[in-house]
């Protein structure tokens, strides 16, 4: 498995480190409620198709990235820097 | 036997081996099969469970029955196959799986009791009584069965990993492989052809086919030579590509040095590689299937491709009387080639009616089948069944063919399966099972040599297509164009045993037996019979195997379906996967700047993380560790003791946006910290659960340096990448690594300062420099920055200089304290200074741990944000139940406290049930002159004077212990201020 650094190019996914759902870059306000923190901390879907993870450039340049990807092909069909991402999402 | 004038070995080139310590003589060229078939040897070994005497059946990787060990000692190799070994000269092989040895064995009584060996039996009968299981069933059955044996020695051989890449893949290097190659790499593209033989051309090399009006031999040396001189191809031949992996990747293991007399040069013995493809072409070929019958496995029955493989390769005749058995066409050219090369061919039978071969110097016998063979250790006679009853007739070696098997391996890597081919009656890839890969020639069931050589050519074309390059035009090769016609024939019907899987001993009834058990399912039979679970995966035996399970349950063979394709293709040695993690290879080792200061005054060195610090520093007449540590605790309370605090991380912050970094990392606040000072800080994870502590130092007004403890540096470092990447990418902040950019030293001790004052260019006091203060010094000229903080409690600093002056610091500071009456001190030391403080480390912030755990909720602070606050304040993470941080004395008889122990309330018996909490750490403390503890109970805080029941199981150790307060020294703090 390889994946496409924005920043770096093409590398061997033993350069990324693993975080979890790419949903860990919408942060609720303090008071969002106990749900919303559930939601946030804990439920994840387990989809057979597109998923969007969040890796980290660890042993490269240290970017943090949204991968998007399919759990049934694992074709990776976007790789975005998290940060782009978390300003558009402002 | 060898034949004159044929094969591709250099005859002017005698290599001498030995096999079962007997001296054989080759040529360069040859393999251990084909010079030991060329002497006469044809037994090779015995099989796996009922030792049958057993010769060489192919004549490539997917060998079942010349398993071989090579070399001697820590040298030796199990389970190589005698037909991909190539001899050098030296080279010792042995036969396996046999004892005394492979002529007389005496576990061949396995196949005088085979009746009761069937499928099944070890389920069926090693059951009761359990207790059995291991300490007698197992150790009878793994002595009984195998194959080769590990030396037990340590592997003293050399072996890499490493990265290739290129637009273009190619796998296999016969005619489909080489045309593909060509095709690409004159069109420019960087192409990889890799192929598992020392000789490239497959197929063009054990045929005596002409191609483009020379043999096919001199055609694909020629398209190899024209390929070595591209530039951008690369050939990597002794190569067996092993898994396709997601996004183009590929393993593949090179046999470096496997051919050579290498031990003890350093050289590989092999390389595992990863290879990155754009594009990829499977030509990986096809292999030949046996038939079944009764005896199948006698010594001298062989495939009959294989049989032409031995004849034209290497210049060998595997018999003097030569039957041949087939279903197909193929099978005729093998009796052709025989009897022009002058080996008597004693019959060809074809199971089909009507075959006639016009002008043939041997019996043609058409509608006949095989049914049995005798001779144990050879072959002698071969029992023909015709449709006027059974007859013998002599052969030493029959050559066999039921067809070929397209090599769909690769294809299934990602989870496809191949489909059913009626016209072929085989297996072909679906197209589009692996991204970016085309199968093609044999492989995708296409077997004339110009269906290969069209077929490669399409893929080129196709594969250059997709990588935006323009395909050039190739004068196509003429060449055999014969048709492939063939009738199913799996198994002859007959009594006794015919073998299907010749590596794990699995015969037609067995799987019939199977089928008749209702493990109807391919996965289930495929267990129960533990068809296709040898090294060899069934690569000659499972497509059969399947067609008799098909007819057993009444079902197509499309319809019972494979079983699972996994990597690797071959097996690839564990040492070759993990090259460079053997012994400190496995883990690199990170060394302070004092290292070698550490090991002079021989300190025992221990592990944290990668870093290596020193554990204690032994003096004179000291015997024990406790004797050191104590006296090491002593410089600290008494005088000035120095410690290499390096390995803490240290992390850079700066920017306008740094102090709301801090601010949201840490429960406490930070953007209120004065430049010149330091303050401890505690981290959450985002669940509400502790993840470090540390502290943090303002040297600016926009940059602070924050500390983590040594075991989390890389875990806090990667969250405020998150959190400044993923949470604030608006906030201007930089944060960076600067661990091994500063050695750091703790000065800890009453002397402290007067040992400083001593260096510094500028002194300091307490007025100028108070507890929680730093700032840029100098020393010697040297820019230092100092800390006035402890981890000890007593009076104390960190001093921090560039790495390169950290050695040279080191000895200043370590002979300036011993004429103070200190010295160094080690982790041990560190530890119960600490204890007596009761700071914590990771054996009390284990992950589990809330801030309110312990003791510090009063920290949180409720004028902001932070990560993990709200998570924190759960019910779960508030329940005054939970355990809180407590110290522990012992107040027993027994004196002696351990970590990991549980805590019982005095009469409840030690079950888990009943824990009230358990000790974290503990350690002899020679300031209160007996064991002190940290640990975690139950309402701990309002328990201080209590008694309770410490339970280790693991060590078998109780004790009284009575709760306090976790601070055992100076609890008003006054040393460190002083
Ligand atoms: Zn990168």
């Amino acid at each position: 498995m390889r994946i496409e650094c924005p920043i770096c190019g093409s590398r061997d996914r033993r350069e990324f480190y693993y975080q979890g759902a790419a949903v860990a870059l919408d942060r609720p306000a303090p008071d969002a409620g106990d749900a919303v923190w559930d939601v946030y901390l804990h439920l994840r879907d387990n989809p057979a198709g597109e998923t969007r993870d969040l890796w980290q450039h660890e042993g490269g340049c240290g970017a943090w990235l949204v991968v998007t990807r399919d759990t049934v092909t694992h074709a990776i069909s976007a790789v975005e820097l998290a940060s782009d991402v978390k300003r558009a999402m402002a | 036997m060898r034949i004159a004038g044929r094969g591709m070995i250099d005859r002017r080139k005698p290599v001498s081996f030995t096999f079962d310590g007997r001296r054989y003589s080759g040529f360069a060229g040859d393999t251990v099969a084909s010079a030991l078939l060329a002497n006469g040897q044809r037994l090779m070994g015995r099989s796996f469970k009922y030792h049958r005497p057993r010769g060489v059946l192919t004549a490539g990787s997917e060998e079942p029955n010349a398993l071989v060990t090579t070399g001697v000692g820590p040298a030796s190799e199990p389970n190589v196959r005698a037909t991909t070994q190539e001899i050098y000269e030296g080279l010792a092989v042995r036969s396996q799986n046999a004892w005394p040895s492979l002529d007389f064995d005496v576990m061949a009584v396995n196949d005088l009791a085979s009746p009761y060996l069937g499928a099944g039996f070890y389920y069926k009968t090693f059951m009761w009584p359990r207790r059995f299981w291991e300490r007698v069933y197992e150790p009878v059955i793994r002595r009984a069965a195998g194959l080769g044996a590990l030396s037990g020695q340590p592997n003293a051989d050399a072996y890499e990993k490493a990265y290739a890449f290129c637009d273009l893949l190619v796998i296999g290097a016969g005619p489909t492989g080489l045309m593909a190659a060509l095709a690409a790499g004159r069109a420019g593209a960087d192409v990889i052809l890799a192929d598992e033989d020392a000789v490239m051309g497959g197929r063009l090399n054990a045929e005596s086919e002409i191609v483009e009006g020379q043999p096919g031999q001199a055609w694909a040396a020629e398209v190899v030579a024209e390929l070595a001189a591209m530039d951008n191809v690369r050939l990597m031949p002794r190569t067996t590509v092993t898994g396709a992996y997601d996004g183009g990747m590929f393993g593949a293991l090179e046999r470096v040095n496997q051919h050579r007399a290498r031990r003890g040069t350093g050289a590989p013995l092999e390389c595992f590689w990863r290879i990155a493809a754009k594009q990829s072409i499977l030509a990986a070929g096809a292999l030949e299937r046996p038939v079944a019958f009764a005896n199948n496995d006698r010594p001298g029955i062989m495939m009959a491709g294989a049989v032409r493989v031995y004849l034209n390769r290497w210049g060998v005749a595997p018999g003097k009387q030569v039957a041949v058995f087939g279903n197909n066409d193929d099978a005729h050219r093998t009796a052709r080639e025989l009897a022009a090369a002058g080996v008597h061919v004693a019959a060809l039978i074809d199971c089909r009616e009507g075959v006639r071969v016009q002008g043939a110097a041997y019996p043609v016998l058409s509608g006949a089948q095989v049914c049995n063979a005798s001779g144990r250790k050879e072959l002698e006679a071969v029992t023909i069944r015709t449709a006027s009853g059974e007859h013998k007739i002599q052969a030493d070696c029959l050559a066999i063919s039921g067809g070929w098997n397209p090599s769909v391996h690769l294809t299934c890597h990602l989870n496809g399966r191949p489909t059913w081919n009626a016209d072929i009656q085989a297996f072909v890839p679906t197209p589009g099972a692996v991204p970016g890969m085309r199968a093609a020639g044999a492989c995708n069931g296409v077997f004339s040599t110009r269906g290969c050589f069209v077929a490669g050519l399409e893929a080129a074309t196709a594969a250059l297509e997709a990588l935006g390059r323009k395909p050039v035009a190739i004068n196509f090769p003429e060449a055999e164009d014969a048709a492939y016609k063939l009738e199913p024939l799996w198994a002859v019907a007959g009594k006794g045993r015919a073998w299907l899987d010749f590596q794990n001993d699995v015969c037609v009834k067995d799987v019939a037996q199977a089928a008749a058990e209702n493990f109807r399912s391919v996965e289930h039979m495929k267990r129960y019979t533990t068809q296709g679970m040898a090294p060899d995966q069934g690569k000659n035996s499972n497509v059969t195997a399947l067609a008799v399970l098909a007819d057993a349950t009444g079902r197509g063979i499309a319809e019972t379906g494979t079983t699972t394709f996994r990597p690797p293709y071959t097996p690839v040695s564990i040492a070759a996967m993990g090259a460079g993690g053997q012994g400190k290879g496995f883990a690199p080792e990170r060394f302070t700047t004092s290292h070698a200061a550490s090991l002079a005054m021989k300190a025992p060195m221990v592990e944290a993380g990668l870093w290596y610090r020193p554990s204690y520093f032994p003096r004179g007449q000291e015997r024990h560790w406790r004797q050191s540590c104590d006296r090491e605790v002593g410089f600290v309370r008494n005088a000035v003791g120095i410690c290499d605090v390096s390995t803490l991380g240290k992390i850079d912050i700066q920017g306008p946006d740094a102090a709301k970094l801090l601010d949201l990392v840490y429960v406490n606040t930070f953007s209120s910290l004065k430049v010149g000072k330091v303050r401890y800080g505690l981290m959450l994870r985002e669940d509400g659960f502790v993840m470090d502590d540390g502290t943090c130092a303002r040297l600016g007004d926009q940059h602070y340096l924050m500390t983590t403890t040594t075991g989390a540096a890389g875990q806090v470092m990667r969250h405020l990448e998150f959190v400044t990447q993923c949470l604030h990418p608006e906030w201007q902040v930089h944060v960076i690594s600067v661990t091994d950019h500063w050695a750091q030293f703790a000065v800890a001790g009453p002397k402290s300062r007067d040992l400083l004052n001593g260096l510094l260019d500028a002194p300091i006091d307490n007025a100028s420099f108070p507890f929680m203060a730093c700032g840029a010094v100098q020393l010697g000229g040297v820019e230092a920055r100092l800390f006035r903080i402890s981890f000890s409690g007593e009076h104390a600093y960190e001093i921090a200089v560039p790495a390169r002056y950290g050695a040279a610091l080191f000895d200043l500071l370590v002979a300036r304290a011993e004429a103070m009456g200190g010295g160094a001190y080690g982790m041990e030391a560190l530890n119960v200074l600490r204890l007596e403080k009761g700071h914590l480390t990771h054996a009390e912030i284990d992950g589990r741990a809330t801030a309110g755990d312990v003791g510090m909720e009063a920290m949180v602070s409720d004028a902001k944000d932070c990560i993990g606050k709200t998570m924190s304040e759960r019910p779960g993470l508030r329940d005054p139940k939970r355990g809180q941080l407590v110290g522990l004395r012992p107040v027993g008889a027994v004196k002696q406290l351990t970590a990991g122990a549980f805590l019982f309330a005095p009469g409840d018996e030690a079950i888990r049930e009943n824990a009230q909490g358990h000790t974290s750490s503990v350690g002899f403390s020679p300031d209160i002159g007996t064991f002190i503890g940290l640990g975690f109970v139950t309402r701990g805080r309002q328990r201080h004077g209590e008694r309770l029941r410490m339970v280790d199981h693991l060590r078998e150790i109780e004790a009284e212990v009575e709760i306090c307060a976790p601070v055992f020294v100076d609890p008003e703090g006054g040393r460190a201020r002083g």
